[in-house]
């Protein structure tokens, strides 16, 4: 039965065409997942489900939800639907609850908005709902507040609220995203379980192929506003009839092709780091507790090797890199690079430091936006005794540009002017004008859009053919790290629990922590012998 | 709750402790002679000196120190050089006056403020919100003592409602100290509150942009609902530090609405101190000032903790 069918769906906001001639439906008790890029109009569709758009959009169209017109229908009713016949969750789940009420009275007010039952029984009827998303209250109060709780156990309560009238649609606009792999599968196998036991229709968005393949029964592929494919997940994927789904496809499952290392000369050697964090003080005086984030951590990372760091949020990453990048000191152990170590004398040690540069996660805010890309990739001159002046210093920033696959005459742009794609690259010159034998990348990749983060992993393995280059890469995306790196070292709670070469640790992972993982982390599936393959 | 007050307490001590030092330390310890300021330069050696003993300048420094912190606390604040009177009874006389106005502005300005930064943010950009911006706009240009005259002219002269000036004392009853502190109340109110909607409003709509308003959108409430129930509560986090910044103001810097309305105040009271370079009573008011200021971030601190459970729990 269909319960939710939009037909010819366009809009636009004043002359700017948003959605072109979107049509899709969602079936009761099916799971419907839309994915493609940034941009493509994925949660511009769930919003106008929802009646939520943004003011001053026009649109044309239907959006019809159990016999009811969305679009036409006015504000006081679609409030009435809001909550009670459609829910949503949404992706950031740190953010997406009030953080001055207490769980319970965020996910009874759902239910007290729309029917009217006394405030004790309404309370009642959220413990349960928060019991059914695997919170219960005996473990978590209601009274709890959001920042008590971690990212998944808050994107829990946000599908408790989502469902707590038992919706016929819920909307997920990527549910998953901000989470950690092992969280990820819990979520999503928690969202199929609701839609199965409730009969409900699951509207997912995500632009993880690879998730989308996990869960969705049909999938629908959008492209700048348009539906380019849609049909039942296995039959789309397998076929990948339209050509921007095969580019997503390859995207997805890209294999880049690395140089072999060089033979093994140690570069950065980490012995027996431990660091530690000063709790707050229980008492006035009392002493302060310490939290052991990095315990005893020892590896080292070779000339021209690509070694990845994985694990889970809070599993030490962070304060490794920094403690790597000399950003702080380490209580026990030493961390050298060729010899020298990166901490001297209560400061950096910087002719260690101008060895070592870092890329990070997000292309939007790690540039200052009132510096030219000049200023911008020459940052890292400070570290040099004698930086280079005048016509050195352009040819250092034409050839870090070209080098990129950016053209010099950009130095003179501002960083607003560049897609997130390009500002990764301009990331990237900034780390190679010093000439450094190391890169820190940390999360590099993940904010990119499947494509670009293709094309960007082209570009450091074709780096490291051209430069005598290693690279620590961080990431959570085990799927990339697989394919960038020769060995790769996995972190739970501080410390190293498997360390080996890239393709044995992911093939016969010795260490339970790196199995669960490896369980979690959703895969593609491999279509590459198609006769096996039948449609479902 | 219970250690985030203790807390806030300890730094509230340790805050006046550090405050009455450095009163201390300026008026009677850095450079120069208290006594032979107080005198002039044609003061006579043993008139300075009969001066030095009368304010117990010949003891040890710690010994005036602890004299003078002791004696504050029983409530004795030292005799008025110029006056010749118990400052302690000095300052009640006026604190009765200042705390009052200084409550009565804070009040007028949040009310105005609230429901005009509230009705100005749920209609961003629309006539009733460009309304309000204007008129804040002008609130906050006009001098509050030209805005005093205006009202003296119109309620006191033309429409005889209120008085022109000076007070009635609590002593003719609660309305009548009211009404004599009513126009300069709203003269020192209207600026504040100026101020204070455009915070609430700035405020509300950073709030009405976070992602726990679509979630509450999401659950059917409609744009109102979400307003009052969600953004209100988080969106008074800033506007509370402000309401701490107003009445700290209030307190002390309405001397020149005192003087327009020949209010007997605190600003009054200090400033003729220091023309008299009466170092004694300059000393005790702006200590009493500083305990005042540090009371109001102590209660605003306590408001934080009420609103805001994340301060009630992050220790």
């Amino acid at each position: 039965m269909t319960l939710l069918a939009i037909e010819n769906l366009s809009l636009q906001i004043g002359t700017l065409p948003i959605l072109h001639d979107i049509s899709l439906t969602v079936n009761a008790g099916e799971i419907v997942a839309i994915t493609g890029e940034s941009g493509s109009g994925k949660s511009m569709t769930a919003l106008a489900v929802m009646g939520l758009c943004p003011d001053g959009i026009q649109t044309t169209g239907r959006i019809v939800l159990d016999g009811t017109d969305i679009l036409t229908t006015p504000e006081p009713a679609l409030c009435a639907l809001r909550g009670n016949e459609i829910g949503m969750v949404f992706q950031e789940p740190m953010t997406a609850l009030n953080p001055v009420l207490p769980i319970g009275t965020q996910v009874a007010e759902t239910i007290r908005i729309h029917q009217s039952v006394p405030k004790a029984e309404a309370l009642r009827r959220a413990a349960a709902m928060l019991e059914r998303v695997g919170l219960p209250p005996d473990r978590f109060p209601l009274n709890r507040y959001p920042h008590q709780l971690s990212g998944g156990q808050r994107q829990r309560v946000v599908i408790a609220m989502a469902i707590a009238l038992r919706p016929k649609l819920l909307i997920a606009d990527e549910p998953t995203t901000a989470l950690d792999v092992t969280t990820q599968a819990h979520i999503l196998t928690l969202l199929q379980g609701l839609a199965q036991e409730f009969g409900m229709g699951l509207l997912m968005i995500s632009h993880d192929l690879a998730v989308v393949a996990d869960v969705a029964d049909r999938i629908v592929v959008m492209q700048q506003g348009r539906v380019v494919e849609s049909g039942p997940t296995m039959a789309v994927l397998r076929d990948q009839t339209h050509p921007y789904t095969r580019a997503l496809f390859a995207a997805s499952s890209h294999q880049v092709n690395l140089p072999a290392p060089p033979a093994p000369a140690p570069l950065l050697r980490v012995q027996n780091v431990s660091r530690s964090y000063a709790q707050p003080r229980r008492s006035l005086f009392g002493p302060r507790g310490q939290t052991l984030a990095v315990r005893d951590v020892s590896f080292t990372l070779n000339h021209g090797e690509r070694l990845g760091l994985v694990g889970e949020s809070g599993c030490g990453k962070s304060t490794l890199t920094r403690a790597i990048l000399g950003l702080e000191p380490v209580q026990a152990g030493e961390i050298t690079l060729n010899g020298a170590p990166v901490w001297t004398d209560r400061h950096a040690n910087l002719t260690v430091r101008r060895q070592m540069q870092v890329v990070f996660q997000d292309p939007y805010s790690s540039f200052n936006p009132r510096h030219r890309v000049d200023r911008l990739i020459t940052e890292p001159f400070h570290l040099l005794d004698t930086p280079p002046q005048g016509a050195e210093r352009w040819a250092k920033i034409a050839s870090a540009l070209a080098d990129v696959g950016l053209h010099p005459s950009d130095a003179h742009k501002y960083i607003h002017q560049f897609s997130g794609g390009q500002r990764q690259r301009i990331a990237i010159a900034r780390a190679l004008i010093n000439d450094p034998a190391l890169i820190v990348f940390d999360e590099a990749v993940s904010a990119l859009d499947v494509s670009v983060r293709a094309q960007v992993l082209d570009l450091l393995a074709d780096l490291c053919r051209k430069r005598p280059l290693a690279y620590l890469f961080i990431s959570h995306d085990l799927a990339v790290v697989r394919s960038i790196t020769d060995r790769v070292l996995v972190m739970q709670a501080g410390q190293i629990v498997e360390l080996g070469p890239t393709a044995q640790v992911f093939d016969a992972p010795s260490h339970p922590y790196t199995r669960t993982l490896l369980a979690a982390s959703p895969k593609l599936p491999d279509f590459s012998d198609r006769s096996l393959t039948h449609a479902p | 709750m219970t250690r985030y007050v203790l807390g806030r307490l300890v730094s509230l001590i340790l805050s006046l402790a550090v405050a009455s030092v450095v009163i201390f330390s300026v008026v009677e310890i850095v450079p120069g002679d208290p006594a032979a300021y107080m005198l002039g330069i044609n003061a006579r050696p043993d008139t300075l000196q009969a001066l030095r003993v009368e304010l117990g300048l010949d003891a040890p420094v710690q010994e005036r120190y602890v004299a003078w912190v002791a004696g504050m606390v029983q409530g004795d604040f030292g005799i008025s050089y110029t006056y010749r009177t118990p400052i302690a009874a000095m300052i009640a006389d006026r604190v009765w006056v200042s705390l009052p106005l200084a409550l009565y502005a804070l009040t007028l300005s949040v009310l105005i403020a609230f429901p005009a930064g509230v009705f100005a943010a749920s209609r961003r950009g629309r006539l009733g919100d460009l309304g309000v911006m204007g008129s804040t706009q002008i609130g906050v240009a006009i001098p509050n003592f030209w805005f005093a005259m205006i009202l003296v002219m119109i309620f006191a002269i033309k429409l005889r409602w209120f008085p022109a000036g000076g007070f009635a004392g609590w002593d003719k009853g609660l309305f009548a100290g009211l009404k004599s502190l009513t126009l300069p109340a709203f003269a020192l109110a209207l600026p504040q509150a100026a101020i204070l909607t455009r915070v609430m409003r700035s405020s509300l709509l950073d709030m009405l942009g976070e992602d726990f308003i679509r979630t509450a959108r999401a659950k059917g409430l409609s744009r109102r609902q979400a307003l009052w129930r969600h953004a209100l509560r988080n969106a008074l986090i800033p506007v509370l530090t402000i309401i701490g910044l107003q009445f700290s103001f209030l307190l002390a810097g309405g001397i020149v609405i005192e003087q327009v309305f020949f209010l007997p105040g605190l600003g009054r009271m200090i400033f003729q101190a220091i023309s008299a370079r009466d170092l004694v009573v300059v000393e005790s008011v702006v200590m009493l000032l500083v305990f005042l200021v540090i009371m109001v971030n102590f209660v605003v601190d306590l408001a934080y903790g009420a609103v805001d459970p994340r301060l009630r729990t992050a220790r």
